[in-house]
């Protein structure tokens, strides 16, 4: 990783009196370096909780907001600022080694307690009982992956890997090429549409498609749902869809797809785009069809953005829980790892099912863990 | 104008969008289809959420094309239904949920991008993995022990608990994406305030964030949308209670209702996606920036 300059205080323009140099030791530095980066959270957690009438839900939801505002603008800002003039109080080289703490010490705070501490602690978690009150080993984990209905959840996962990010590059990387051809205002106006759905919560999405599925059996009304209302049309019986087993977990899927292929457009768009002419038409003129030149020219041009917008689909689909718990509940078949772990955990009150389905979420995404700081290490280094 | 230029021209009619060879019918036919078919379950719930209650159950909204111009066609009765039901509630929530869960994460990260790109500290480049790296943890590793720690301490069901753990949430991408930023600016400007005399706050506050202000901007949206949309800290961190409930939760609970909502639930659906939708066309450009880099979050 390459350093960009570094500019300490010490080497501003003043010379700095040598009698400074001495008036610390390593110890009092560390110690303050610690007590500046847990300043800014401290407070903050103090200021939010101390005032009830933060907490009181029947206060005026405006005064809230508007408490809230100036609270996370002008108050964390001037919290970082006291913090600024107390460091400098320090002298001159104290000051120097004590102030990246101060301003980076909040974040690394916060991260510790929202993700290291609980990361550490699921794991924990996960070899306890229900109730987390005694260890049991690795009860848990061998109850995931031998009971049926957690199995269940796990095929379902991997089916859903496997086919939402395929279907939602393949989609969006064809949709890109081709709308690449269009006028200018039909192509943003055909990818806004596609891309529209980026916008919509996975609640409304499902919401949506819910209408889209809608089943009545016959005799309880019309067919309002679009579907079911051709397959009528085409002078078959009305189907619930989603009970459909094991087809309803394609048509959940459906949606996942309908959500993310506008995200694998617009950046396999703008990859094409970056495609140089001249390679294609050279292509042309040596007299490779158009399938040809997409082939063997564009697709290994834009290859590593397409191996990017893969695994950055697999991981939203891996953790997605919204649409299957809105929709079905994960029951008729549905379930999947990140659903059922906050059913386990938030309905069943297992803990240790629930820590254990966590832990899988996550190792199962370690791969990816390393190949993101693999590609930012190469990036770094090419800077 | 160059040999290329004039290839160009000979090769392609002028104006002409590139790939002449294939011919145009089929390229928007196709076009055409997918997009249609990705509009078609938004507009038909749009369609639906302006229609008589009674027509909602009665019939598919594809019905309306009989009698676009019949008066009885339209009404906006659902929307008034749903923002009397909790739905006007909702919203005001949502804004008290999402705006200073965008706000403190950003002004958080910014310190600390700026100090991963320009000061110098003993276990920075360790850090700043760590910190990348945390983009990966799933949220769900987070919920059971966060959840333990706000019900001692009773601040479950409380805003600034949730403001505090999207601040959490979101901080990994913020960092990564501002320190990748504040990094590429040019070290020149930044030497020269240095010999000025500027410290680094100032450094930070007058030169570094005016110039980060794309960033800030994609970061900023790409969050909105994230906390706007998020069902799961939110059934978490807020639980059942009504009174606190955002959109997300409220059209979920809605939903549940199965046929007695049926009425409701298009205009409902709409009013959860009237702002994200307003912000995403709004923004556009910004957000993709933030897209690229920010998927793996949460």
């Amino acid at each position: 990783m390459t350093t960009p300059p570094v500019l300490d205080d010490h080497r501003g323009p003043m010379p700095r009196p040598p009698e400074e140099l001495e008036t610390t030791n390593g110890f009092t530095v560390w110690l303050l370096r610690f007590g500046s980066a847990f300043v800014v959270p401290a407070v903050l957690v103090v200021f939010f909780f101390a005032f009830s009438f933060l907490k009181d839900e029947g206060v005026n939801k405006l005064l809230q907001v508007g408490v809230a505002l100036v609270v996370g603008i002008l108050g964390v800002w001037a919290l970082f600022w006291g913090m600024d003039q107390l460091v400098s109080l320090l002298p001159r080289r104290a000051a120097a080694a004590v102030r990246p703490f101060a301003f980076v010490g909040p974040a690394i705070v916060l991260l510790g307690f929202y993700l290291v501490y609980p990361a550490v602690n699921t794991a924990i978690l996960s070899l306890q009982d229900a109730r987390s009150k005694s260890f049991i080993g690795f009860d848990n984990y061998v109850t995931v992956f031998t009971k049926s209905q957690y199995l269940i959840s796990i095929r379902n996962s991997i089916l859903w890997v496997l086919v939402v990010p395929f279907l939602a590059v393949a989609v969006g990387l064809g949709f890109a090429t081709l709308a690449d051809r269009l006028s200018k205002h039909a192509e943003s106006a055909a990818k806004s549409l596609i891309f529209l759905p980026m916008a919509i919560s996975f609640v409304g999405a499902s919401v949506v498609w819910g209408f889209v599925y809608y089943f009545r059996a016959p005799g309880y009304g019309a067919q309002i749902g679009v579907i079911n209302a051709i397959w009528d049309g085409l002078g078959g019986q009305p189907v619930d869809w989603l009970r459909l087993q094991p087809w309803n977990n394609l048509f959940l899927m459906v949606i996942l797809v309908w959500l993310q292929t506008g995200f694998s457009m617009v950046i396999l768009s703008s990859a094409i785009k970056s495609v140089p002419v001249e390679l294609q038409e050279a292509a042309r003129i040596d007299g490779a069809t158009e399938w040809q030149s997409f082939r063997r020219v564009v697709f290994p041009v834009i290859f590593s953005t397409v191996m990017v917008v893969w695994t950055t689909v697999v991981i939203t689909v891996w953790k997605t829980f919204d649409i299957v718990f809105v929709m079905t509940g994960g029951r008729e078949g549905t379930q999947v790892v990140a659903e059922t772990m906050v059913r386990e955990f938030f309905t069943n009150r297992n803990n240790g099912i629930g820590a254990a389905l966590a832990v899988v979420l996550f190792l199962a995404v370690v791969p990816v863990l390393v190949l993101n700081v693999r590609r930012f290490r190469e990036e770094e280094a090419m800077r | 104008m160059t040999t290329t230029e004039a290839e160009h021209a000979a090769i392609e009619a002028p104006g002409e969008p590139r790939g002449p060879r294939l011919s145009k019918l089929p390229v928007y036919l196709s076009v055409g289809v997918i997009a249609t078919l990705w509009t078609i379950p938004s507009l038909g719930l749009f369609i639906s959420s302006l229609r008589e209650p009674r027509s909602i159950r009665a019939s598919g909204w594809w019905n309306v094309f009989g009698h676009l111009f019949d008066a009885t066609t339209w009404t906006l009765q659902n929307y008034r239904t749903a923002l009397d039901q909790g739905f006007s509630n909702a919203f005001a929530n949502s804004l008290a949920v999402t705006i200073p869960a965008v706000v403190i994460p950003i002004t958080i990260a910014a310190f600390a991008a700026y100090a991963f790109a320009w000061m110098e500290f003993p276990g920075r480049n360790v850090l700043f993995v760590v910190v990348v790296g945390l983009m990966v943890v799933p949220l769900q590793m987070a919920l059971i022990p966060i959840l333990k720690i706000y019900t001692a301490f009773n601040v479950n069901g409380t805003f600034p608990a949730i403001w505090l753990a999207h601040a959490g949430f979101g901080l990994p991408l913020a960092v990564y994406l501002l320190r990748n930023y504040m990094g590429s600016l040019p070290s020149s400007i930044i030497e020269s305030a240095m010999i000025d005399g500027a410290d680094h706050f100032t450094i930070f506050r007058r030169l570094v964030v005016p110039l980060s202000v794309p960033v800030l901007a994609s970061f900023a949206i790409f969050q909105f949308l994230w906390v706007w949309n998020d069902y799961l800290v939110a059934l978490i961190f807020l639980g059942n209670n009504p009174k606190v409930a955002v959109l997300t939760q409220t059209l979920a609970t809605l939903s549940g209702r199965g046929e007695g909502a049926l009425n409701l639930l298009p205009a409902a659906a709409f009013v959860t996606m009237v702002l994200p939708l307003v912000v995403f066309f709004g923004l556009q450009r910004f957000f993709v920036r933030g897209l690229t880099a920010g998927s793996v979050k949460g």
